[in-house]
């Protein structure tokens, strides 16, 4: 694929929630079986949980709430081309999004190490 | 940029599986790269095939890729989109079966304008009749004002062949019938509406779009295609959801 | 226009108005998802300071009816969303596309959510 024609932010932007759309849809089965568990009683969700405390778990968890945010906020990003019509700045949304995406991520970093 | 003293340009020959073909032709001041094209043609190989008419960015018949990008070539100065080294690359324009060299078929495009109901039609004379008096279309009406904001495209593919979805489903209008489509919807004189929203639905028409904005990106007239299509899902999702289709 | 190509442009409008619906879906979906990501990951960002615990978990989860209502119209958005949204991958990536690819996104996208309110009652009762 030629990369020269698709180098501006809102196609980046659209390369971004295609990635973490495809991503968290197949993530989510995984989390609901995970938290399914905690049917089968408070000590094996405890397991589990002890389980992701594991490095390569963080890093994934971190990932993860990256790619939520950056799917939430370009998401909103084309809900507000889609239904109100904002035209305008939608470079300066796309770099906006992708700001607060970091900065969720960043504040879950600090949290949880 | 500077201008290199020559330019080295790959031209492509044949039809879709055909190959580039090499000329160095020399740099002068201010000129296009349709200017480029025509010095090929007449200084090197007569049997180049390309397209153009009015040189002056009305027609919309000279777009082809430039270095990778649909561009309209005679309001394209080569200062502007060759390499520091001289590179020039001119493919036809993509999603379009190719002709020969560097003329597409526009065939399938203009197909999709019929397809999306870009014709206009008269709400007071369906017959094709002359309406008895003239409609008052307030300019400064928010209608009036989506409409003019799409209603100077020109035809030139240069959207169609940038898009994505229409490379990933043929059947997709692509960005230009679908901006067609958006003016007519908010033109207070049509008659058509309905049908032409029927028309634009689903996954063929403004439903697959992404919203890359490739079309706004690249539109030579500086229209906004992305934004017409938003309208058209904004129109349908209402119109559905309050019953109105 | 000969009668194919006119039952052929009825039949794609017929089509067409099944593609809007899911279309109106997956948006109607983002816009529910648009509040509950927010919340969901502020509850994330208060939940994981100093780790997290299964007792402090069903602590705030058991017999919380509010909790459980959130979490199932969460289920269901986000199983729905998803699906939708895969599908869409796997027409313009595999050409997978037609009425029977679209019924079986559905049902996958209902049986994901089925899990995720299963998980959610889990944690409630």
């Amino acid at each position: 694929m030629d990369l020269r024609p698709r180098s501006h932010p809102t196609y980046l932007a659209f390369v971004v929630h295609r990635v973490s759309g495809l991503l968290l849809a197949l993530f989510l089965p995984l989390h609901f079986w995970a938290l399914g568990s905690a049917i089968s009683g408070e000590a094996k969700l405890e397991g589990f949980l002890r389980w992701t405390e594991n490095p390569l778990a963080k890093a994934a968890e971190t990932v993860l709430v990256i790619l939520l945010a950056a799917h939430l906020a370009g998401g909103l990003r084309v809900l507000s081309l889609e239904f109100l019509g904002w035209r305008k700045r939608q470079k300066d949304m796309v770099a906006v999004s992708a700001g607060a995406a970091l900065l969720v991520g960043l504040l879950f970093l600090l949290h949880v190490v | 940029m500077a201008e290199p003293a020559s330019l080295k340009v790959s031209v492509w020959r044949g039809g879709e599986d055909g190959s580039f073909a090499r000329f160095e032709v020399p740099a002068r001041a201010n000129q296009t790269v349709l200017d480029v094209v025509t010095t090929i043609q007449r200084e090197f190989d007569p049997s180049l095939a390309y397209r153009f008419a009015c040189r002056v960015g009305m027609c919309g018949s000279c777009a082809m890729t430039v270095n990778g990008r649909a561009r309209w070539t005679c309001r394209t100065h080569v200062r502007k989109v060759v390499g520091e080294d001289g590179a020039l690359e001119l493919r036809p324009l993509a999603n379009l079966p190719v002709i020969r060299d560097l003329v597409a078929d526009l065939a399938p495009f203009f197909d999709k304008w019929q397809r999306a109901r870009g014709v206009f039609q008269p709400k007071d004379a369906p017959d094709g009749a002359v309406p008895e008096d003239f409609a008052v279309v307030p300019p400064a009406s928010g209608a009036r004002q989506e409409a003019d904001a799409g209603i100077e495209c020109i035809g030139c593919a240069v959207c169609y062949a940038s898009c994505d979805v229409v490379a990933w489903n043929p059947d997709y209008l692509g960005p230009a019938a679908l901006n067609r489509a958006w003016t007519l919807v908010n033109d207070v004189r049509d008659g058509a509406r309905q049908d032409r929203l029927d028309a634009v639905a689903g996954d063929a028409g403004c439903h697959s779009c992404h919203s890359t904005q490739s079309c706004t990106e690249r539109c030579p007239k500086n229209l906004d295609p992305s934004s017409a299509i938003a309208g058209l899902k904004r129109t349908l999702f209402w119109d559905t959801l309050l019953g109105r289709r | 226009m000969s009668g194919g190509t006119a039952g052929a442009e009825r039949r794609r409008r017929a089509a067409a108005r099944g593609q809007t619906h899911l279309w109106a879906v997956q948006r109607v979906t983002a816009m529910l998802l648009g509040i509950a990501v927010v919340v969901h990951l502020a509850t994330i960002l208060f939940a994981v300071r100093g780790g997290l615990t299964a007792a402090e978990i069903l602590g705030r989860t058991r017999g919380n009816g509010a909790w459980l209502a959130f979490y199932t119209v969460f289920a269901l958005a986000a199983g729905l969303h998803g699906a939708i949204g895969l599908r869409n991958i796997a027409a313009e990536t595999i050409g997978l596309r037609g009425r029977g690819a679209d019924l079986a996104w559905l049902a996958i996208g209902l049986v994901t959510a089925g899990f995720g309110i299963r998980a959610a009652y889990g944690l409630f009762a």
